[in-house]
């Protein structure tokens, strides 16, 4: 049995895992397919207005009359494309400068560790009511390339102190002693070495990127145009659904931001399991 | 007799299935013995000598007793072993000059040691100084903090700790393998220093380098893929070994003076078999040149000279 | 063939590096044809810091490093990889040197990708088998395999394979038999001999004199990163001159005598001036003289060098 099959079958006996890819799995089949179960459009006026579940409005409606349902499953789909995108950005970003910064270390990785500290202090909220401030209609996708290009430094600190404990491993030195270039021997020796850990990394800024998407549609400085889940949750604070009663407004993408999220900290603390052998159980 | 083990049969327990890591080991180690346990890596010497002091997962045990002074040990019982460990049974795993708690003073460490078994620091302390001085550390090292002394000076400092309570049984695990040739010498001959002053009373010395143990060992135990291969006074050992891996081994070794260009020595060809699911009999049959059919069963551990004891079927 | 000429390494530590570390410090001495030299010293005393600079792994702080007559690190673009085609390393711990995600066979397809892009697969395999069978493994066996199927000596075998492909002519070796088993040791080490008739020079870095001994043509004796003495390996063993490698050779455990019962002389907290002899806290010999200058390297008999005042 190779080390690979090893991890799949550590990987398939560990509940953590698989619990929050199940979770994980459902939003993301709803995301997928619930739109097309949508009749109405998310922001038009189309029903008697704060309705509560019943079988044409699956959700109830807001009190715009807005079909929550819809609202919900399209809102979902904006959530999983910040939280790829931005943890994507994060990641790469995170990735490649945590990797030159630790394998070519000297004034090399003097400068960039001063360009992440201060990326790292930077009043995100700050410069985000600023760029606000220009940008008067902000989509999705700006929100994206804001959140990633502000939540890497911490990844780049753990892949530069990861990439420090490997570069002076005798097989680093075997590459170059065969001529290898820079690039390559960070790309093809080093980084293939920290898979599990790269791989963890997207996970926990895929997490990170759809909680402060939230956090930002909530106070108001989300997406100007489409919807999210937490524009849901910004509006029905908005208009007080709380005190109306208007649970289904509210509860939905709170219980399914907090259950992605939730989902991908259980499955990263599974993966820690599985890659690390010192905590599987055997 | 002071230690006696009998047909100790210790497994790790895998994914993959059980290793077989020490296989009915049958033997004994006189007072004031000190016997060198010898063998290459991943030959069970290791999983032998923990098992004796401290059986933890996934070392799993079989069968097999073990006997010091004529009290049975429980070496199953982690819990009940503990009354035993450090006062009858001491150990120094191989790096345990890296595992000192960075943090504590090292007297702080012996103090809490100590109180662990009900015992005060204070009465031990002259004895404790008394024996730093014997291993020329000066009493002050008491204060410092393990990462101030130099790894020669931790390994003498492990050894002090380890045998302070005047254990029975000591066992050395790879000690040297980390030292350079003169801090070595030092760290062999206060082995022998601590048995012929009565602080251990009987020693088994791990390593896998042959030619320490002809320096230190009265006698020595080797073991190959799980099995004990042969047991002999030292200087029998070295000058006629009877079983074919022991004499191939030996001859392996270079002595000063030996040069390739005038005497070519020669390896063992082959390699030792997997544990996970070893051959039935004679594990060294495969890359052994006197193999013959016999050796498809087990060979019996036997003396075959007083104080000689051989594997091997040809030597029966 | 390789020269060092007062080769000096120090290393800056501690907070924006104030604190320096010298490893080596003015080392030269000179590697021939068809030669193979130990290079001793306990752990610590720079020996293999002098490998990795002479792979171009590290760069001296100063001295310079001739292969040649061309000073290595003045090389760049395709004379580096030149040099990488007669230079060429084995490390010491045989599984740190294969990348343990990749097959193991995985860093001959480094070298081909590297420095025989034209080469057709057929001529290629035919030239990995020829290599493997010259260091004693039998190709089908070894290859497709991940480095946990291989055992120590047949990974040092693979690694000393992967050197072969090329064109060598020097092979640093630094400990790369300190973790091997007896039974396989020994067969490493012969082969490197039969690298030596084959036209090889080696730079064998140990701590273990009994295989310095073995082996070796010359022996250089490391302390502190400086150079006690050097001279043909007969000598040296037979007639040791400096105190710390008479100290050395009575603390190496033989197999067909015992220790003399002396006692070893404990590392003291003594340290020597700046300036004066780096083993002068340890020395048994040592006079007022020693405290104040490091002495040169003096040669005491046809090749033979040693650097001791009461000595020379």
């Amino acid at each position: 049995m190779g080390s690979r099959s090893e991890l799949l079958y550590f990987a398939w006996r560990n509940v953590k895992l698989r619990i929050g890819l199940g979770i994980l799995l459902v939003f993301t089949l709803a995301a997928l397919i619930g739109p097309y179960f949508a009749h109405h459009d998310p922001n038009a006026y189309v029903g008697p207005p704060g309705y509560p579940p019943s079988a044409e409005y699956w959700l109830g409606t807001t009190t715009f009359g807005q079909d929550v349902y819809s609202q919900f499953v399209h809102g979902l789909r904006s959530t999983f494309v910040v939280g790829l995108l931005g943890g994507g950005i994060g990641t790469i970003l995170g990735v490649c400068i945590g990797l030159l910064a630790g394998y070519r270390g000297g004034w090399v990785d003097e400068i960039l560790n001063m360009f992440t500290n201060i990326i790292l202090i930077l009043p995100t909220l700050a410069v985000l009511i600023i760029i606000a401030a220009y940008l008067t209609v902000r989509g999705i996708v700006v929100e994206s390339i804001f959140i990633g290009c502000t939540s890497w430094p911490w990844a780049a600190r753990a892949i530069r102190a990861q990439t420090f404990s490997l570069r002076v491993r005798e097989f680093v030195d075997l590459a170059r002693m065969s001529g290898r270039g820079t690039l390559k021997i960070m790309l093809t020796e080093i980084a293939p070495n920290m898979m599990s850990y790269l791989f963890m990394v997207f996970i926990l800024q895929f997490g990170g990127a759809i909680l402060n998407a939230a956090t930002l549609d909530f106070i108001g400085l989300g997406p100007t145009q489409g919807v999210s889940l937490g524009l849901m949750l910004n509006n029905a604070v908005l208009w007080a659904a709380l005190q109306l009663g208007m649970w289904w407004w509210l509860i939905p993408p709170g219980a399914a931001i907090t259950a992605i999220v939730g989902a991908l900290y259980v499955m990263n603390v599974g993966l820690d399991e599985i890659f690390n052998p010192k905590l599987r159980e055997l | 007799m002071a230690l006696r083990v009998e047909n100790l049969r210790i497994y790790y327990r895998t994914l993959h299935g059980y290793v077989h890591a020490v296989e009915g080991a049958t033997f004994s180690v006189r007072d004031g013995e000190i016997m060198g346990l010898a063998g290459e890596s991943g030959c069970g010497k290791t999983t032998l000598g923990h098992s004796l002091v401290y059986m933890k997962p996934p070392m799993i045990y079989m069968e097999g007793k073990v006997f010091l002074d004529g009290q049975e040990l429980p070496i199953w019982d982690m819990r009940r072993m503990n009354e035993f460990r450090w006062r009858l049974v001491s150990i120094i795993p191989q790096y345990a000059m890296n595992a000192l708690n960075p943090t504590r003073r090292i007297g702080h460490l012996i103090a809490d040691l100590l109180a662990e078994r009900g015992l005060s620091y204070k009465h031990v302390l002259p004895e404790l100084k008394r024996r730093l001085d014997l291993v020329q550390l000066s009493p002050e090292v008491l204060d410092r903090y393990p990462f101030e002394l130099s790894g020669g000076m931790r390994q003498r400092m492990v050894m002090v700790i380890s045998t302070l309570l005047n254990p029975s049984l000591l066992i050395a695990d790879e000690i040297t393998s980390a030292l350079d040739v003169s801090t070595q010498k030092a760290v062999c001959e206060m082995i022998i220093e601590f048995r012929n002053r009565g602080f251990v009373r009987s020693t088994i010395f791990i390593t896998h380098d042959m030619s320490i143990l002809y320096q230190i060992a009265d006698t020595v135990l080797v073991m190959y893929a799980g099995q004990l291969v042969e047991k002999a006074p030292v200087e029998e050992i070295f000058r006629s070994p009877r079983h074919p891996y022991t004499r191939m081994l030996i001859a392996a070794l270079p002595r000063v003076g030996a040069r390739q260009r005038t005497e070519r020595l020669r390896g063992i060809p082959g390699s030792p078999p997997r544990l996970l699911d070893p051959p039935p009999g004679c594990r060294f049959r495969d890359r052994c040149p006197v193999a013959f059919e016999r050796c498809t069963e087990t060979p019996p551990f036997v003396e075959v000279e007083p104080g000689h004891f051989v594997a091997c079927w040809r030597e029966i | 063939m390789l020269a060092l000429e007062n080769v000096t390494k120090i290393y800056r530590t501690g907070a924006l590096g104030l604190r320096r570390l010298t490893a080596v410090s003015e080392v030269s001495f000179e590697i021939g044809e068809r030669e193979i030299v130990a290079l001793i010293g306990e752990s610590g005393s720079g020996k293999s810091t002098i490998g990795k600079m002479i792979l171009r792994l590290l760069r001296p702080t100063s001295g310079t490093i001739r292969f040649e007559g061309q000073d290595i690190f003045a090389l760049n673009g395709r004379a580096v990889k030149d040099y990488y085609r007669k230079v060429q390393g084995v490390f010491q711990d045989p599984f740190a040197s294969y990348n343990p995600i990749f097959k193991a066979d995985r860093i001959f397809a480094l070298i081909r990708e590297e420095f025989f892009p034209h080469l057709s697969r057929a001529q290629w395999e035919q030239k990995v088998e020829e290599a493997l069978r010259a260091v004693g493994l039998n190709p089908p066996d070894v290859l497709g395999k991940y480095p946990h199927q291989l055992s120590g000596g047949q990974l040092q075998r693979f690694l000393i394979a992967r050197a072969l492909l090329l064109d060598i002519r020097l092979l640093v070796a630094d400990e790369i038999i300190s973790m091997l088993d007896a039974s396989t040791r020994v067969d490493v080490l012969n082969l490197l001999g039969d690298l030596r008739e084959r036209g090889l020079s080696i730079l064998f870095i140990t701590h273990d004199l009994s295989l310095g001994h073995y082996i070796s043509d010359r022996a250089i004796v490391l302390y502190r990163g400086r150079i006690v003495e050097m001279g043909p390996t007969e000598r040296v063993y037979a007639r040791p001159l400096h105190p710390y490698t008479e100290m050395l050779m009575a603390s190496v455990p033989r197999i067909d005598q015992k220790w003399a019962r002396q006692p070893a002389r404990m590392e003291q907290s003594v340290t020597p001036g700046p300036t004066g002899c780096v083993y002068y806290g340890r020395c048994p010999i040592a006079q007022e003289i020693c405290s104040r200058r490091m002495p040169e390297l003096v040669e005491v008999e046809a090749g033979h060098y040693v650097a001791c005042f009461m000595r020379s």
